[in-house]
């Protein structure tokens, strides 16, 4: 059977499309939630624990739905943003709103693990909230930063595969019509061999990152 | 300078509460270095941590240089920070920052220009002897080397007051050494009054002038560190003063205490200050028809003053032994019988 190359050019731009700008708007939005899941909690710089308490379950609520029914829920949704319901555009709401919460939690953890003694000598130098988010917090998590996000962006490629059910393209959509459906063994091998090397690639880059952050 | 007035901070567990500082008056002067010693959940780090407000006390008031922080503004007591520096055990130094960067922060957040913050921070670390050090990072350095950047950040904003939360701790003895001397020195040079706490009493005999000791929440005994070494009245002072002063006695002398006959007596005689300068004790065997052998004893300086003890066994008629006693107490050194039970 003939492999047509162009169907896989275009399937893994979609897939390049869908995980790019749906990282960027999730971490646009998980960012923010991420320090304030961190900055509000009990005993924090910004303590507001019932603000915390009703962030905390918002973002536990996201998470808990599972992606494919995510994605079929939020479709009224979809087409109010994108003005399509189908689509690698339109598969990008639900991505967003599936890696945010995601993203937000990762990015509490790896604020989390900053040395609190570090944010106590910026108290006693008399920082102000947002110097001690943007001048202590940030960049002394900054590595684990990198590399969380990394774990989100895997994550977005292979959700990014199920977005095919909505008509979304990419790999994944690629995959499991030629291959799974039509019994297509080489384009599922090549498109499987595909996302193998672009994961196996974002991770190595991703831990270089995190590396040359960490040892400057 | 710093001056506590019946501070109290209580911390609030479900069942309980818990007095951290219990009614602390605290009055520490302008340049003087003042040492703070308790063991571990004294409350030392409490009140420490209660003088720049990184604990807001339950009660009392807390003045630093005139200014009552307690009853200051979010924005006026960020100002006020500025004039208190901080340095910690574990130096509380940003692993993703340079040395530099480390040095400038404080100056950085006060916005301060890039050419004046350039100027200050090389200054300061060619004071800390780490002007070679500029581009390094946290994790290339020594624990003596990050204190000595923690002590520069310290004093980046020109603070008239400097806390030191068991600042040596986590060093070497050799380390600790230079950083006490380092303090000292700023102290010294640049008139900063500086507040230590610490489990060490060497630390306070090292550089303090006067010494509180804390327990239970409450400061049980203070004053000059000369007074304190050299009459402490609290079982904790005396424990903490045993520490550091090598009064136990050898285990030879026991026994010979234990041992001895009825004309033997053996007396601890206690040296302050200028006494120790006295040739009491070749008086005394002149004088009186005794012997005097001395079995134990140890000498040191304290803030310049010989302070010590001697342990003396004196031999000869009791009656001549009392008058020789006599004799040592109008010399207004402190003597006392050591029996076989109280070692």
């Amino acid at each position: 059977m003939l492999v047509n190359y162009t169907d896989i050019w275009t399937a893994f731009l979609q897939t390049l499309t869908m995980v790019g700008l749906s990282l960027l708007f999730s971490t646009l939005i998980g960012l923010p939630l991420g320090i304030l899941l961190v900055v509000t909690r009990k005993g924090a710089l910004l303590e507001q624990v019932p603000f915390f308490n009703v962030l905390s379950s918002i973002v536990n609520i996201f998470r808990s739905v599972p992606f494919i029914i995510l994605l079929v829920a939020i479709i009224p949704l979809t087409r109010l943003i994108v003005g399509s319901s189908i689509g690698t555009q339109a598969a990008i709401v639900p991505l967003v709103f599936y890696a945010a919460p995601y993203i937000a939690r990762l990015i509490e953890s790896s604020l989390l693990e900053v040395d609190t003694g570090v944010l106590e000598a910026a108290k006693a130098m008399g920082a102000t909230p947002l110097q001690t988010i943007f001048r202590f917090l940030l960049p002394e998590a900054l590595s684990s930063l990198v590399l969380n996000l990394t774990i989100a962006t895997i994550g977005l490629i292979g959700a990014s595969a199920m977005a095919g059910a909505i008509g979304g393209g990419g790999l994944g959509d690629l995959a499991i019509t030629y291959g799974y459906q039509r019994f297509d063994t080489t384009v599922m091998l090549i498109t499987v061999g595909i996302l193998v090397i672009l994961v196996q690639g974002l991770q190595t880059m991703g831990n270089l990152l995190a590396r040359k952050i960490r040892r400057h | 300078m710093i001056t506590f007035k019946n501070v109290k901070k209580i911390y609030q567990t479900q069942d309980q509460s818990i007095a951290a500082l219990d009614g602390v008056d605290l009055e520490i002067k302008k340049g003087e270095i003042f040492g703070v010693i308790g063991f571990s959940g004294a409350g030392k780090s409490s009140l420490l941590r209660c003088v720049n407000l990184l604990e807001r006390p339950t009660s009392g008031s807390v003045t630093v240089d005139g200014q009552e922080l307690t009853s200051l503004s979010a924005k006026q007591l960020r100002e006020a920070k500025q004039q208190i520096g901080m340095i910690f055990q574990h130096f509380n130094l940003l692993d993703s920052n340079t040395v530099f960067a480390n040095v400038a922060k404080p100056l950085v957040l006060t916005g301060v220009k890039k050419a004046e913050i350039h100027r200050r921070v090389h200054e300061l670390l060619a004071f800390v002897d780490l002007a070679d050090k500029a581009d390094h990072y946290p994790d290339q350095l020594s624990g003596g080397q990050k204190q000595r950047v923690g002590i520069a950040r310290a004093l980046a904003t020109q603070p008239s007051v400097l806390l030191c939360d068991e600042a040596t701790s986590a060093l070497d003895p050799q380390t600790t050494q230079h950083i006490l001397r380092l303090l000292k020195q700023i102290n010294e040079e640049y008139g900063i009054t500086i507040l230590l706490i610490t489990h060490e009493m060497g630390v306070i005999r090292e550089i303090c002038d006067r010494v509180a000791v804390i327990e239970a929440g409450k400061l049980i005994e203070s004053g000059t560190v000369f007074d304190v070494f050299s009459n402490p009245q609290t079982a904790t002072a005396k424990n903490f003063v045993r520490s550091v002063m090598q009064d136990e006695i050898p285990a030879s002398v026991q026994q010979l205490i234990e041992r001895r006959e009825a004309n033997h007596h053996i007396y601890k005689i206690n040296f302050l200050g200028a006494h120790t300068g006295q040739p009491l004790l070749s008086q005394v065997a002149k004088r009186f028809d005794i012997d005097l052998n001395i079995l134990h004893g140890s000498i040191t300086e304290l803030q310049n003053i010989p302070f010590g003890s001697l342990l003396v066994e004196l031999i000869g008629e009791t009656a001549e032994i009392s008058r020789a006693l006599q004799y040592i107490d109008e010399a207004q050194v402190t003597v006392e019988e050591v029996l076989a039970d109280a070692g």
